[in-house]
């Protein structure tokens, strides 16, 4: 019980981020109409591909004879990137189609 | 530490520009606008981490800029060439891409963890290992979805006997370990995280094996959820705020999809996984429609009901998908208005293999969003629709789902396209849809049926209406 506490002490921060994104997530989320389902889903992998982020910072931390962090790094760098760049490009060919048909 | 302030304000205008990114998803007008925004606060969260001030380590940059060009080539050729009809194939790769990415972060820091260079309390151990499980598990699960969306696997190979009871014992061999490794701490070692991260793997694929047709969209929704809750895990290992709001908003957009597409079955969760009916085999309930007759219709019979029709009412489905036909649906729909009939187009919510996938299909074919109907909107038209057009969608349109208490399907809400003067169905034969669930429509009174690839007769219809 004490770690959980001391835990809890020492996160507080990022756990208050944490409970407000869930609140604040299902408020704008559930506005998103049925329609747009598919962009949001792709939308959202892209957005998922934030952990790149903690790629960069793996391999940048990592000591230049540490192979096993800058292989596994660069791994999830390349794995995060696909998820952005291809995220983001694939929602923004899908919505421009949604745009362009207002009548 | 100004530069680290500065850094601190780039993660938190990232964050607030994801929320606003997705608030401006609440209008097909602003969607576009709200994609770029996030984007921009995608790139503005990474250029700030590159930039970042480090107290350790060699910065490697050329490791970094070798990911990013292999991976946004990667990711930039497969979203300009992917078909609309194979979105749900390719939401599935990179959701599993995702997942893979925040588990091998995890796997990456258990190592450091387990070698001695790094240390861990209990909580932030926990943590690891949940990236590191949430993450395995969407990884192989929507590489396994992938495969069956593609057509590549086949449910029934990978199916075994009483595998609901297998998966309940993997998933509990999987926890006790964790808890294990949680008690151990790093007296535990590498070994045994290692074979944590197999069962991992195996429970991830393991666990989707048994879902699949038109489960597909529950199944994606909830791996999609997964992948946010590894990433928002990520955030929480690396102690980034960024990180964390971004993979709690993806968690957050994969449990409401994955709620609404259980209440558009009418099915929990739990009856989704542990045993869909996609598994169940033959099925009771309307086994005595074998002798019924259907009656047939012709190109040119249902060309002229068509054209001198006051309303037409398509219901896509996904063999539309399959047959690449929402084009030709749309050629149709424009010579029907031109000849003055009203046409609008009815979505179920489950009506393909992902969320919103049949709206994503007559966006490209050019058909305006206000012609869509949902569920609601469309069951109380249709009682003034004179043609219900049903291409290639089944068991949506079932109204066993209503009248027969026996069916697998009874319950779930259904087009109710009886209701309309005529129905008819395009069909390539009279085999039952993906579920198996035989379906009472066919053999309705009011119901014709167009035997063939639903491309290949739509065809023929707008060709006989041009003849007219």
């Amino acid at each position: 019980m004490d770690t959980v506490l001391q835990f809890f002490n020492d996160q507080l921060i990022m756990i208050y981020l944490l409970l407000f994104t869930i609140i604040l997530g299902f408020e704008v989320i559930s506005k998103v109409p049925t329609i747009l389902h598919t962009p949001l889903m792709s939308g959202a992998n892209a957005i998922s591909g934030v952990v790149i982020i903690g790629a960069v910072l793996l391999i940048r931390q990592a000591d230049s004879n540490d192979y096993i962090s800058l292989i596994l790094g660069t791994v999830a760098v390349v794995l995060g990137t696909v998820n952005v760049v291809g995220g983001f490009a694939v929602t923004d060919r899908m919505l421009e189609m949604f745009k362009k048909k207002k009548n | 530490m100004l530069l680290d302030s500065y850094i601190n304000l780039s993660y938190l205008v990232g964050a607030i520009a994801f929320v606003w990114g997705l608030r401006l998803l609440a209008s097909p007008d602003s969607a576009r606008r709200g994609n770029i925004w996030a984007a921009v606060g995608m790139v503005i969260g990474i250029i700030a981490t590159l930039i970042k001030p480090m107290t350790q380590g060699d910065n490697n940059y050329i490791w970094i800029v070798l990911g990013i060009i292999i991976g946004g080539i990667a990711g930039w050729l497969a979203a300009k060439r992917i078909k609309m009809t194979a979105m749900p194939q390719m939401v599935s790769v990179f959701n599993g891409l995702g997942g893979a990415c925040a588990g091998v972060l995890a796997m990456a820091e258990l190592i450091k963890y387990y070698d001695g260079s790094v240390f861990m309390q209990t909580g932030q151990l926990g943590i690891a290992l949940f990236a590191l499980l949430v993450g395995s598990v969407s990884f192989t699960g929507s590489m396994l979805a992938f495969g069956k969306l593609e057509g590549l696997v086949k449910d029934k190979n990978v199916i075994l006997p009483k595998h609901n009871v297998i998966n309940i014992i993997l998933l509990a061999a999987t926890l006790i370990l964790s808890v294990w490794l949680l008690l151990e701490g790093q007296q535990a070692g590498i070994t045994f995280a290692l074979v944590f991260l197999i069962l991992a793997l195996i429970y991830g694929f393991s666990f989707v094996a048994p879902i699949g047709g038109a489960d597909m969209p529950v199944v994606i929704s909830l791996l999609n959820s997964f992948t946010g809750l590894s990433a928002a895990a990520a955030g929480l290992i690396y102690n980034n705020q960024i990180m964390l709001v971004g993979g709690i908003l993806v968690g957050a957009a994969g449990t409401i999809l994955t709620v609404l597409m259980c209440q558009a079955m009418n099915r929990s969760l739990a009856n989704v996984i542990i045993g869909g009916f996609g598994t169940a085999g033959p099925t009771k309930g309307g086994g005595e429609t074998g002798d019924q007759v259907v009656k047939e219709a012709t190109f040119n019979d249902t060309a002229i009901q068509l054209y001198y029709a006051n309303s037409v009412m398509f219901v896509p489905g996904y063999g539309l998908a399959v047959a690449q036909a929402q084009k030709v649906v749309k050629e149709l729909d424009d010579l029907l208005e031109a000849n003055g009939v009203d046409v609008k187009y009815a979505i179920h919510p489950v009506a393909g293999r992902m969320p919103g996938h049949m709206n994503v299909l007559l966006a490209e074919a050019d058909v305006p969003y206000p012609k869509l109907l949902d569920l609601e909107e469309a069951n109380s038209a249709i009682k003034d629709t004179d043609t219900v057009v049903i291409v290639g969608a089944n068991d949506v349109v079932n109204p066993a789902a209503l009248d027969e208490p026996g069916s697998p399907i009874y319950g779930m809400p259904v087009l109710e396209v009886w209701n309309a003067k005529n129905t008819l169905v395009l069909k390539r034969s009279m085999s039952p849809g993906y579920a198996g669930i035989p379906n009472p429509l066919f053999f309705h009174q009011k119901n014709r049926m167009l035997f063939g690839d639903a491309k290949d007769s739509l065809q023929k219809i707008v060709q006989e209406v041009k003849n007219m």
